[in-house]
């Protein structure tokens, strides 16, 4: 496939297949839901009440989880008595969604590769694979960004800022 | 005229050639930030703030607020050359300054845009001088229940003046206030809502939460559209600059209405955004001619950015004087006082004179630093927006995982941090305001203590809200304004029941 995710960007509006917006909807307000919950349950363990200093540890949480999960419950209402155009929105579409997906997955794999690697080559592996997969950029014009990227990063923080940012073995054969 | 010595105190903190320097850099940086896309003046603070620890706490204040203006500025130039808004709060100035620039105005859209940014500011600088240390003498007499009173009043605002769903305003502040609460109970030593986990222990900084919400989030959002920058040429001149300075006197009464819905809104924690979108919707509304405005009129370039940069500014009033921020970006600030170990609220007045009045001198100067640089730098600031998508949002995304590992060098805040931006991006999506939740996960902890500290002294009665004239009027402001969205609900469905019973 020559083409790059980019240029399905145009027909992204068009399309009106892909995750309906009542759906969300609903999914967010019951996780919110649901979280109240768990703060109730979770104050309710520590007391919710009076104790001989005050107020108990979970006076404040209970209200507040109380308050989420009403509201979230309540939030439902208009999700569930829409008709028509309104129950028809869409969310994000198929080809949206592919593009949110080309920015999210390296992303979560970079999260995942700096306790392991360190920050400094998760970064340049990062601008790398995004300059050559999303923008059509060759390794030749990609590797010396990344590197760049790696270097300046270093200097900021390492060398001018002296903050300690996570490194992996490659900083450790060099000596830091 | 204490003020003016005080002031004048502060104007030889700020002028001092180190602190000047720090100026520049958070101007330029600032402008910088708010040209790009996902970063903006809260999370580009956030990510800075660790930087700033071994400064001088008020070198530290001076170069994050001159951030924060110039990422006021720099929203504006986005809206205009390429009719992508590089803040929320810069919406509103695409309405008029891109068909501006598409006829060939973009010089003179911009100069008005950064000029009236700056009469709005000033406006605002000078509100602050005067009001705050006579609101800053006044809180000076507030307890616990009054403390209380005004972050229920600032949060009950989000709620009556919410532009969406009240209850998606309340759920959004009530998952901040969940989120505030997880960790180590700091009166009993209890740990809540650590469901087990060592690394919940420590809690959610909000800062990550910022970094996540605001940074990741928008990058999520904007990959969505594809993000082709199609921009207009910036050529802005000193003739071009001279000819719309002679020209901007004739709207001054536009702009000092427009700089007073700003400070109003700002000092409420309605925020900049939407006092852009009412001066705008004033400003149509009053013109002699209202079918003009969206076609490329000046007074559409002035109106918002007027109000935004005024409200923006005028936020820091509450932040410095009550200690509860106006806006998501002086919420940040106010995060970075308590971490150079300054209390905020008006005993800062009092004990840190010099960190007040410098950085209100600050603001005098930083705003005519960040007025030159956007006038000169322009079409450099306008060139960014042709590196290609892919490489500033890798960079941006690196900028943000580092930011959220140096909040407290660990690294699973960068695993929150993408959650955060997930959360962020579903909210976004759904329309559940983030200014809420933000503000909520910062004063969570002291509203809580408020909170408890009152019941504490009337020994559990909630009546301690309403013990004298002050904290009580302040709650039934509160409640009045929880209840408006009731009581406009109301009003609808019986003025629609009507209707429809006047048709059959």
């Amino acid at each position: 496939m020559s083409t790059t995710t980019l240029d399905l960007a145009p027909a992204a509006g068009r399309s009106s297949q892909g995750v309906r917006r009542s759906a969300m909807e609903v999914a967010t307000s019951l996780a919110l839901a649901l979280i109240g919950a768990a703060a109730i349950w979770d104050s309710s363990r520590l007391g919710a009440g009076w104790g001989a200093e005050g107020p108990q540890s979970g006076y404040f949480p209970f209200w507040i989880g109380l308050i989420l999960a009403g509201t979230s419950l309540a939030n439902l209402v208009p999700v569930l008595r829409a008709r028509g155009a309104a129950a028809e929105a869409m969310f994000v579409t198929w080809p949206q969604l592919r593009l949110v997906m080309s920015v999210l997955i390296p992303t979560v794999f970079y999260v995942a590769a700096i306790p392991l690697s360190g920050i400094y080559l998760a970064s340049a592996a990062l601008v790398a694979y995004f300059m050559m997969r999303l923008g059509e950029f060759t390794w030749r014009s990609a590797l010396p960004a990344a590197v760049a990227t790696a270097l300046v990063a270093f200097v900021t923080f390492e060398v001018w800022f002296l903050v300690g940012l996570p490194k992996g073995p490659i900083e450790e054969l060099l000596g830091f | 005229m204490e003020e003016i010595g005080l002031l004048m105190q502060g104007f030889a903190v700020a002028l001092q050639p180190g602190n000047m320097l720090l100026m520049l850099v958070g101007v330029v940086l600032g402008v910088l930030i708010g040209v790009l896309p996902g970063l903006g003046g809260a999370n580009g603070i956030a990510i800075l703030l660790p930087l700033t620890f071994a400064m001088p706490p008020v070198s530290a204040v001076i170069m994050l607020s001159c951030i924060y203006w110039g990422a006021l500025f720099g929203g504006a130039i986005t809206s205009i050359l390429f009719n992508i808004p590089g803040e929320p709060w810069s919406v509103a100035t695409t309405f008029d300054g891109y068909p501006m620039a598409q006829q060939g105005r973009a010089g003179e859209a911009l100069t008005a845009a950064f000029t009236s940014s700056f009469f709005g500011a000033f406006v605002a600088v000078v509100m602050i001088t005067f009001v705050a240390p006579i609101i800053a003498g006044f809180a000076l007499r507030f307890g616990p229940p009054e403390f209380f009173a005004v972050m229920f009043l600032s949060f009950a605002c989000f709620v009556g003046m919410a532009k969406g769903s009240p209850l998606k305003t309340l759920a959004a502040m009530m998952l901040g206030f969940l989120l505030a609460a997880v960790g180590m109970d700091t009166v009993t030593g209890q740990l809540r809502m650590t469901f087990g986990s060592e690394e919940m222990i420590r809690g959610f900084d909000f800062l990550v939460a910022v970094i996540g919400l605001f940074g990741i989030s928008e990058i999520l959002c904007s990959i969505e559209e594809g993000l082709h920058f199609r921009g207009q040429k910036a050529k802005i001149d000193l003739k071009v600059v001279l000819r719309t300075w002679a020209e901007l006197p004739r709207h001054w009464f536009l702009a000092i209405r427009s700089a007073l819905i700003g400070c109003w809104m700002g000092i409420t924690p309605a925020g900049a955004t939407p006092a852009s979108f009412m001066s705008y919707g004033v400003a149509r509304r009053m013109s002699k001619d209202p079918a003009g405005f969206g076609q490329g009129r000046i007074e559409g370039v002035v109106a918002p950015e007027t109000a935004a940069h005024a409200a923006g500014t005028s936020a820091l009033l509450p932040m410095l004087t009550l200690g509860v921020p106006g806006s998501p970006t002086a919420a940040v600030l106010l995060g970075g006082l308590i971490m150079w170990g300054l209390q905020p609220g008006p005993m800062l007045f009092v004990e840190q004179k010099e960190f007040v009045w410098g950085l209100v001198a600050s603001m005098y100067l930083g705003n005519v630093a960040g007025l030159l640089v956007v006038l000169v730098a322009v079409p450099w600031f306008a060139a960014i927006l042709r590196v290609p998508f892919p490489i500033i949002a890798a960079l941006i995304l690196t900028v943000c995982a580092i930011g959220a590992y140096t909040v407290s060098n660990a690294e699973f805040d960068i695993v929150l941090m993408l959650i955060f931006g997930i959360v962020g991006y579903v909210m976004k999506k759904l329309d559940y305001p983030l200014a809420p939740l933000v503000l909520a996960l910062v004063l969570g902890d002291r509203t809580e203590e408020a909170f408890r500290q009152s019941l504490l002294v009337s020994n559990g009665d909630l009546g301690i809200f309403f013990h004298n004239w002050l904290s009580g009027g302040i709650m039934a402001a509160g409640i009045a304004l929880l209840l408006w969205p009731a009581l406009a609900w109301a009003r609808a469905a019986l003025a629609s029941g009507l209707g429809r019973a006047r048709a059959a």
